[in-house]
Parts: structure tokens; C-alpha cells; sequence
């Protein structure tokens, strides 16, 4: 009996263990091993090569793929924090009634039931030089010559990203608003703070694990996206995933498998760099 | 004859039918109803790739004809080449480009064709066979077909300079690209692939983002522009892929490419929605074009065509009675109906004559002699696509194929040109 209470822990775990091992670890280590090996135009040789992570990374190219997917990344995170924040903080504190929360809240859910690339694409028609958009504001006289940045541009791209995700960054922040005791407001209301003081003192420290977890969601999302990128720059920008994408349609797998492993390593350090920042699961 | 006797084994009707259609064709009875053996009920032959792959009506008449079950899958160049060398057993016919056999054949996973169970051989396109569409013509630059069409011998993966009994692909369609143009807006005449390059159409050009296809069209700019003179554009050297890819980037950098297609059909809406007035465009998708009521122009230029084309392979595991049906399939496709239903859409078919028995005498003026329609020309599905009057963007067949600068090509330098090619779309 003491034997069984002793292995008891180790029997529970091992399902989910056993999940992690087939669906993460071994392909994960199938992909380093893949990442050293060697290939032609028809096929991929074992080997034991460092020249895939050479070429991928002493080639500008990859550098500034990066780079560009990194500032995508920045730039989706800021906006989606501000705008998914804001929205939160409206249906916790402003939103009294719980049944109107949970319409409303309902409402935000409601593009997810349409595919995500339905909605990417949909944007383009509205973008483009003879769109929507661009016909508004023409009939409207502010311009007189077609806006051209908004699609097929960075822009785009963003505001795409932006529109995808956000509510990723909703739901957690809002959740970690409602744990928040209204008594503490309240404390800082009657201490003299002033509404501005509160949210920078008050609610935004304890929104930290909501915005953490928003924000990982948020970061490796758009860090591994390739669709995105393609569809809404037209082809001219490129993100680190399509740079895997085309090399994989080419056969080029142990290429596509390092940088695969390198990416993999800039998200896990990106993600360490915020749980240092924020401790998620005192908030759990 | 055309039912199962039980009197007879199955390889004797087989050859009774192929010999009496033979016969039928043989005496100039073109036309009359052909007649196949039809205890193939059984036999299902997997079919994928990129061009008639897409086409479930040939499917559909092949069943009725043959009793042979096609099974098509359509997928993207890329993914072809990928599955037709990585899983060779997930198919019995390969469906693809010439360029892909270039790539695929060495990789051992097809087997060649005895030309001597091909009973139309003789008749196919010599564009496919010697290269020379009439005796006098120039064989163009790149992965010309005939390059890649015949191997040392059976089993071999060793392309033969010249004609050998081996053939590796059945050509199926093929056709000449040029660019596409939007007659409405481009306000000019355009004759030169460097027409692209006008600072008038700055943000309203693109090209396709294939890396071996796009090469092609970048080429045919840069020799039209006097930037480049190339010893080979269907095989550059190191130097001619930096200079090509620098000049792409620059011109990506000022601006003058509004996107870069992949798909049909973003090229298509591309178009259509006047984001760009001249672009790289295949010839159904100018087709596309016209049947939204835009108007659209395959613009013929004076350097000549880039020219593709794609064929039928058989998979190396295929034996016995499904290597049979595989050959009859074949000399189905070649028979005339599968040729007319393609060059109803455009495409060219590989065997001129049996094609010309299944068409109207108008639709082989308008489609294949340039001449003006006389009625409505129909496509497949029978949709009106031209009116009477009308006549072929760049003119006959042999203006069209006779015109023709360079085959999509693999070069040797292909690794290094892919890398080049990720560096112009990232930069």
C-alpha cells in the first residue's frame, strides 16, 4: 500500500508525459537531428553537417528577416497590448452588469466563428487602390490620389496581425481584471489617488500575468507566420516562416530544419525574457 | 468486341481494340466513333500533378471510354516536384512540367515509355521529339522538351542527346506566356518585355514569385532593357543570377512592383481589380480576366515567348495489367477528344491532327490559325468567350510556338539561384 502511494504521483503524470514525449519532444528532436544532415535537389542524406546553421547564418538575408519579423512581432505586440488592454479594462470596470459583460464579451468572440483566412483576405478588397477604403475617402475629397500604402505593404501586414489577435490579448487581461478585488480601488480612491494612478499602480501591476500570457500568444504567433506575410505584402516582405516555407517547397528540409531550431530558440528567449519579468503562475 | 468475353484473355481484346481503332485511323476514318476495350472497370490509375490534373471532365471521358478510373489530384508546382520524388508510390502518373522532369527523372521514381506502344508517336509535335517545330526552326534556350524527353534506354535515368525508343513524359498541354496587359489603362503600346519596366507604370507591375519561373520573366526584362546579355537564360552562370537578382531588387526598391503573384488566381484578381495594368499572367488567367468583362490583352512582344509545357509519366512501381492501362490511357489522351478539350481553353495539345478531327472548323481557325471566329466561340463548359469576329491574342499556333525565346528551365546553379531569389523577396 505505502509502495503504491509512493508511485501514485509517477502513474499520474505519465499520461500527459507520455503525450509531451510522442507529440513534442521526439518531433522537436526529430527537427534538430534533421537541421545537421545533408541534401540535394531530390533528397536529404544523413550526415553530421554544420553547414545548414553556416549558410543560414552568415547570409544578411536571414539577419534581416529576422529583424523584420522581430519588428512585426514589436509592433503587433504594442498595438494589440494598448488596444486588447483598453478594451478589457472597459468591459471589467465600466460594463456593470455581468450579463451585459458577458454579451459583450460574446460580441468581441464572434469574428472567430469565420476562418482566420477568410478574414485576412477580406481586407484586401477593402484595401486595395480601387477599395473601399481608398473610394471613401476619394468620394470624401481627403485625397485625390489612391492611398497605395495600405495594401500590399507593412502596413497591412500589421494591421492585419492586429486584427487577428487581439482579442488573444483581451480575454487573459480581462480575466486577470476580474480577480482583481474592487476593494482595492476603492482603498486607493479614498488613499487620493487620482483614476490615472490607479490604473498605473493598481491595476496594471495586477494585470501583469493576464498581459504576460496575452503577450506569448501574441509573440510566437506572429513570429511563426507565414500566411499573414504572403498574403498581405503581396509577396514583397518576408517573414522567417516563409523563408522555412519556400526553403521546404524546394526540398531544402535540413535547411528549413535549422532555421526552424534557431527561430525556436529566439521565441524560447523572448518568452523566458518575459516570464523573468512576470512570475505567471502566482496568478494560476 | 467491346464487352467482356470470356472466350478471350484480356490482353488479346486489348489488342484486337487498339489494332481496329489503329485501323479506323489508319485508313483516314478520322472521327468516327473510336472504340476501346472496356474491361479496365477495375483498374484505377492515381493521376497528380499541376496541369490536366485540374481537369475532372477528362477523368469523366476517360471512364467512359476506357472504363479506366483517373483519380486526380491537383497541387501547386512545388508540391509536385516534392511529392513525385519523396513518395513515389502515392502515384501511377505523374503529371508534370518539363523542367520537373528535368528534376524528377534522375531521382528514379519513373519509368520510361517504349515509344513502340504509343501509337501516335509519329504524329506528336516534333517540338517534343527532334525540337524543331518546322524543320528550319531554332531550338530555343532552356529545359527545351526534347532535352529531357528521351533516356539511354529502359530503366535508365540518363537523358539521351538525341531520339531513343525511351520516352519519358506524354506531352499534354502546352503554351507560350507572354504578359498580360489591361488595354483600358496602360495608355500606350506595349511591344517589349521591358514595357515593364516604364516609370508610368510604377506600383502597377508584377511578376510571379516562382523562383524557376520568375527567373525566366525577369531575364526576358533584363536582355529587352540592354541590361544583360545572356549566354543561356534557361542556364545562367553565377554572375548573370547577381546581376538579374540586383536588378530585380533595385527595381523592387524604387518601387515599381505593386506585388508579386503566386497562384492563378491572385493573379487573376491582381488584374482584375487594376492593382496592376501589365503583369507575368498564364494564358487561362487572361482568359479569367475577359469572362469578369475587364478587358485583358496576352500581349505577343517582339523578343518571343516564354515558353512551358507539361506531360505524362509513369510511376516505376507500374506493372502488369495497370502498366497496360497506363499505356492505354496514353493512347486515349492522344486520340483527339482530351487534344480538343484543351486547346478549347488555349493550351496547345501534342497531337495536332486527332485534335482537329474534334473540333469545329471554326473553332481550328480561331484557336490554332489565327484566323478571325466566325460564331461565338465556346469554351469546354460551353460559356461564350469570344464573339464572332474575334481573333487570337499573338495569332496561329506556329506564330505563337515559332515565336518562342525560352522553356522554363532547372539551371545547375538552381540551389544558388533559389538562395539569390529569397534574397530579392526579403529585401
Amino acid at each position: 500500500m505505502n509502495r503504491f502511494k509512493n508511485w501514485a504521483p509517477y502513474l499520474q503524470v505519465t499520461p500527459l508525459a507520455l503525450v509531451f514525449l510522442v507529440f513534442l519532444v521526439i518531433p522537436i528532436a526529430t527537427i534538430v537531428v534533421v537541421s545537421f544532415f545533408d541534401y540535394n535537389t531530390a533528397q536529404i542524406i544523413p550526415a553530421f553537417l554544420r553547414q545548414n546553421y553556416e549558410e543560414l547564418l552568415t547570409s544578411p538575408v536571414t539577419w534581416q528577416t529576422y529583424l523584420q519579423t522581430v519588428e512585426f512581432a514589436a509592433i503587433t505586440w504594442l498595438l494589440t497590448f494598448v488596444i486588447g488592454f483598453t478594451i478589457a479594462y472597459f468591459l471589467a470596470f465600466y460594463v456593470r452588469s455581468t450579463t451585459w459583460q458577458t454579451v459583450l464579451f460574446l460580441v468581441c468572440t464572434i469574428p472567430f466563428w469565420t476562418s482566420n483566412v477568410i478574414r485576412m483576405i477580406s481586407w484586401i478588397p477593402f484595401l486595395g487602390r480601387n477599395g473601399l477604403a481608398n473610394m471613401t475617402l476619394m468620394q470624401l475629397g481627403l485625397i485625390h490620389q489612391p492611398l497605395e500604402f495600405l495594401l500590399y505593404s507593412n502596413f497591412s501586414v500589421v494591421l492585419v496581425y492586429v486584427h487577428l489577435y487581439t482579442l488573444f490579448m483581451v480575454v487573459p487581461i480581462f480575466n486577470s481584471m476580474m480577480r482583481i478585488d474592487r476593494s482595492l480601488l476603492e482603498a486607493a480612491l479614498d488613499a487620493g489617488a487620482s483614476g490615472w494612478q490607479t490604473l498605473v499602480n493598481v491595476i496594471l501591476p495586477l494585470c501583469k500575468p493576464g498581459i504576460a500570457i496575452g503577450s506569448i500568444f501574441v509573440v510566437t504567433i506572429v513570429m511563426g507566420d507565414f500566411v499573414t506575410v504572403r498574403m498581405m505584402s503581396g509577396g514583397l516582405s518576408a517573414s522567417v516562416a516563409l523563408m522555412m516555407a519556400n526553403a521546404m517547397s524546394l526540398l531544402q528540409y535540413p535547411a528549413a530544419a535549422a532555421n526552424a531550431v534557431i527561430l525556436l530558440i529566439v521565441v524560447l528567449m523572448i518568452v523566458a525574457a518575459m516570464m523573468r519579468v512576470v512570475d505567471i503562475r502566482k496568478e494560476l | 468486341m467491346t464487352k467482356k468475353n470470356n472466350g478471350f484473355g484480356r490482353r488479346k481484346v486489348l489488342k484486337g481494340a487498339a489494332g481496329l481503332a489503329g485501323a479506323a485511323f489508319g485508313s483516314g476514318v478520322v472521327g468516327a466513333p473510336m472504340i476501346w476495350a472496356q474491361n479496365n472497370k477495375n483498374i484505377v490509375l492515381r493521376q497528380f500533378g499541376t496541369g490536366v490534373s485540374n481537369m475532372n471532365e477528362i477523368a469523366e471521358k476517360c471512364k467512359a471510354d476506357t472504363g479506366i478510373t483517373l483519380q486526380m489530384t491537383a497541387l501547386d508546382s512545388d508540391a509536385v516536384v516534392q511529392r513525385a520524388i519523396t513518395q513515389p508510390n502515392s502515384y501511377d502518373i505523374a503529371d508534370i512540367e518539363y523542367w520537373m522532369v528535368k528534376k524528377v527523372f534522375p531521382a528514379n521514381v519513373l519509368q520510361a515509355m517504349n515509344v513502340k506502344k504509343i501509337k501516335y508517336f509519329d504524329k506528336i509535335v516534333p517540338i517534343f521529339t527532334s525540337g524543331k517545330l518546322t524543320p528550319t526552326s531554332v531550338i530555343a534556350q532552356g529545359t527545351a522538351p526534347n532535352t529531357v524527353s528521351f533516356v539511354e534506354g529502359q530503366g535508365s535515368t540518363k537523358f539521351a542527346k538525341g531520339q531513343t525508343e525511351w520516352f519519358t513524359a506524354i506531352p499534354t498541354i502546352y503554351n507560350a506566356d507572354t504578359l498580360g496587359i489591361r488595354p483600358d489603362l496602360v495608355g500606350r503600346k506595349i511591344d517589349s518585355w521591358k514595357d515593364i519596366l516604364d516609370p508610368k507604370f510604377k506600383g502597377k507591375t508584377s511578376i510571379l514569385n516562382i523562383p524557376s519561373i520568375g527567373i525566366m520573366d525577369a531575364a526576358m526584362i533584363c536582355e529587352a532593357a540592354g541590361i544583360i546579355k545572356y549566354g543561356d537564360k534557361g542556364n545562367m552562370t553565377k554572375p548573370e543570377i547577381d546581376k538579374t537578382i540586383d536588378f530585380l531588387i533595385k527595381t523592387k526598391k524604387d518601387g515599381q512592383f505593386r506585388a508579386f503573384w503566386k497562384t492563378f488566381d491572385e493573379s487573376v484578381n491582381l488584374m482584375t481589380s487594376g492593382e496592376v495594368v501589365i503583369q507575368s499572367m498564364w494564358s487561362p488567367a487572361v482568359t479569367a480576366v475577359r469572362a469578369k468583362g475587364v478587358p485583358c490583352v496576352y500581349q505577343p512582344l517582339k523578343e518571343g515567348y516564354r515558353a512551358w509545357g507539361g506531360g505524362l509519366a509513369l510511376a516505376k512501381h507500374l506493372s502488369g495489367p495497370q502498366l497496360d492501362a497506363a499505356y492505354e490511357y496514353i493512347n486515349w489522351y492522344l486520340s483527339g477528344w482530351a487534344g480538343a478539350f484543351l486547346n478549347r481553353q488555349g493550351y496547345y495539345s501534342a497531337v495536332l491532327d486527332t485534335a482537329k478531327a474534334n473540333m469545329t472548323e471554326d473553332e481550328w481557325g480561331y484557336w490554332m490559325e489565327g484566323k478571325p471566329a466566325k460564331g461565338d466561340i465556346k469554351s469546354p463548359q460551353g460559356k461564350v468567350i469570344e464573339k464572332a469576329g474575334a481573333v487570337r491574342d499573338g495569332g496561329s499556333f506556329y506564330e505563337r510556338m515559332g515565336h518562342v525565346a525560352c522553356w522554363n528551365a532547372v539551371m545547375d546553379e538552381d540551389r544558388y539561384m533559389v538562395q539569390k531569389w529569397n534574397q530579392f523577396i526579403a529585401s
